[in-house]
């Protein structure tokens, strides 16, 4: 049996009759890992003899009956967590050597459920990109096509689940960067709503749009991942404090009477003509599984992107000044006194694009510019986030494109930062309005790349989103497509 | 021109970057095209809009004002580039 080709709960379930060891589990993956990850760059750091010492005590613990929902299951996460002793470089050559002296919550509440962690995953260095191009570390290779893109900001996570390099992982969503590569990878990408999962311990790029997600091979894994995660944390004052519901609870419900919305302004000129269609083929999917199709307006859609790239850029802005090598990260003493080595170490650690954002969000918070650009987007963000609220009073779920393309080439778009930021166009609302959306997979195109289906739901409407997105997946055969390496 | 070479000058010094001519020649010119774009906002009638900073509504999260332990000074320093005396090492700052 291939182990590396089982599921979250196909795994859970061998585990826990021990027909499998966590033990041998782990060691596939490890091997797995060793023959194949150099072609795919999914991993900055691998935390092989942690993994195989914490299979072990799950084996143990298993071996009496006890353990959590995940013990003995091999995880990777993307490397914006904080691991405690385990170095965290948020893909940026900042951190480079940066080993965090404490577990974020995400983190915490992964091992207090028996997790095995296999490593950190490669993304866009602080999050910040549509391509995984942005990694000091290195691009990431689509799985299904080198040549091509994994997606970004979470493209090392996307990466690793569609090569079979972990079972599952987690990564984050700023504007899309769970759910594009989920869709360019062909795996299932799950943003859950802002204030779901605790943000403690995960490193800041954007607070107000930042939220921790599971990146998986189907729904019902991305459900137990996100069941794992998901609740209110004292440390993150931002979690909100409702009732966590059960995840699966919605599965076998089917589709029967569902509302379900297609925004006109996503389906527009500039969407491929196979991700057009292949969405379109998923929407009649719906339609006969007896869903309810109505079209609908969320019409300051397009104002979007010009809105995120002002609000997030000032929020970065303001995070990442705590990097200024003087607590932690990479520190050059060059130049005149502390304003010297602040600057110095910061031109030497941060990236191009890191930088650009940067630049952009203290010009938008600059005085003289706070009106008209940051002021002036948080009210662009009320009325985006009243188009949804608006747009779910009538429907219950929202189907639309993720991107506009499948993957695109490596180094296609890299010298134009515009271009880049537009290919997030349909995941960008979501953040703004804070409600959840999942990618799963709903087609290929010719030359046989994965095309997602977005599936947005209500604020707190996770086990409904999943509901519908696991009867979705139960009546198509795209999940079962594996990319071959 | 949305923003010249001098206020890109000045809003890395307020950013705490070091720029090379290069770099400030290309990001001119990018910040001029990114904020060219966002200029589209400008269309929409926001007169009256409450602005939103947190998508989900919230008041003050009170919680038990109660001592944990803290990280403590060791674990604190463990990353820094430079300490000494339990505390962190840096350039002089004042002559």
């Amino acid at each position: 049996m291939d182990l590396t080709g089982l599921s979250i709960h196909e795994l859970q379930g061998l585990l826990r009759r021990r027909e499998v060891s966590a033990a041998e589990t782990t060691r596939a993956y490890l091997e797995r890992i060793a023959a194949v990850d150099p072609g795919v760059n999914a991993y900055i750091t691998r935390t092989g003899e942690k993994a195989l010492s914490g299979a072990e005590a799950a084996d143990a613990l298993l071996a009496r009956g006890e353990g959590g929902a995940l013990t003995g299951i091999p995880l990777a996460l993307k490397d914006i967590f904080v691991t405690e002793g385990v170095r965290t470089t948020c893909a940026s050559k900042i951190l480079e050597n940066y080993i965090p002296p404490y577990d974020g919550t995400a983190v915490s509440r992964l091992k207090a459920e028996g997790a095995v962690l296999l490593g950190k995953l490669n993304m866009d260095e602080f999050a910040m990109g549509s391509s995984n191009e942005n990694s000091a570390f290195g691009a990431v290779r689509n799985p299904w096509d080198p040549a091509r893109v994994p997606g970004g900001s979470s493209g090392g996570s996307a990466a690793c689940v569609a090569a079979r390099l972990a079972a599952g992982t987690l990564g984050t969503d700023t504007g899309g960067s769970i759910r594009q590569p989920a869709s360019h990878c062909g795996v299932v990408g799950l943003k859950p709503t802002y204030g779901r999962v605790s943000r403690y311990g995960v490193i800041a790029y954007a607070s107000s749009l930042d939220q921790v997600g599971p990146l998986a091979r189907d729904v019902e894994d991305a459900a137990l991942l996100l069941q794992a995660v998901a609740g209110h944390d004292p440390l993150d004052s931002t979690s909100v404090d409702t009732p966590v519901p059960d995840y699966r609870a919605s599965f076998g419900k089917g589709m029967k009477g569902l509302r379900v919305g297609l925004p006109k302004e996503y389906f527009i000129e500039g969407l491929d003509p196979e991700v057009a269609r292949a969405v379109e083929e998923a929407v009649a999917t719906c339609r006969s599984l007896g869903a309810e199709v109505t079209e609908v307006s969320l019409p300051h859609t397009s104002y979007a992107v010009a809105c995120y790239y002002l609000v997030a850029t000032a929020e970065a802005s303001s995070n990442l000044a705590r990097y200024d090598g003087v607590r932690f990260g990479l520190r050059v003493d060059e130049g005149e006194g502390l304003l010297g080595m602040y600057r110095a170490s910061r031109a030497a650690g941060f990236g191009e694009e890191v930088k650009r954002r940067i630049m952009l969000g203290t010009y938008a918070l600059s005085s003289g510019y706070y009106d008209a650009y940051y002021l002036k987007a948080q009210k662009v963000r009320t009325l985006i986030r009243k188009d949804f609220l608006d747009a779910f009073e009538k429907v219950d779920l929202l189907l639309t494109p993720v991107a506009p393309t499948a993957a695109f080439g490596l180094g296609e778009k890299t010298s134009d930062p515009l271009q880049m930021y537009l290919s997030d166009i349909f995941t960008i609302p979501v953040n703004l309005a804070g409600t959840c959306a999942l990618s799963l997979p709903c087609g290929f195109t010719g030359a046989g790349l994965p095309v997602g289906l977005q599936m947005i739901g209500r604020p707190f409407g996770e086990a409904e989103l999943l509901g519908a997105a696991h009867a979705f997946e139960q009546a198509t055969v795209w999940h079962d497509r594996q990319a071959t390496l | 021109m949305k923003i010249t070479r001098a206020q890109v000058e000045h809003v890395a010094t307020l950013a705490r970057l070091a720029l090379s001519e290069a770099e400030l020649e290309t990001l001119t010119g990018q910040m001029d095209a990114i904020l060219g774009y966002v200029d589209q906002l400008g269309e929409l009638d926001t007169e009256g809009i409450v602005p939103t900073s947190h998508a989900v509504p919230m008041e003050n999260a009170f919680r038990e004002d109660r001592v944990r332990p803290p990280l403590g000074t060791e674990k604190a320093l463990a990353a820094a580039p430079a300490s000494e005396g339990g505390c962190f090492r840096v350039p002089r700052v004042i002559e």
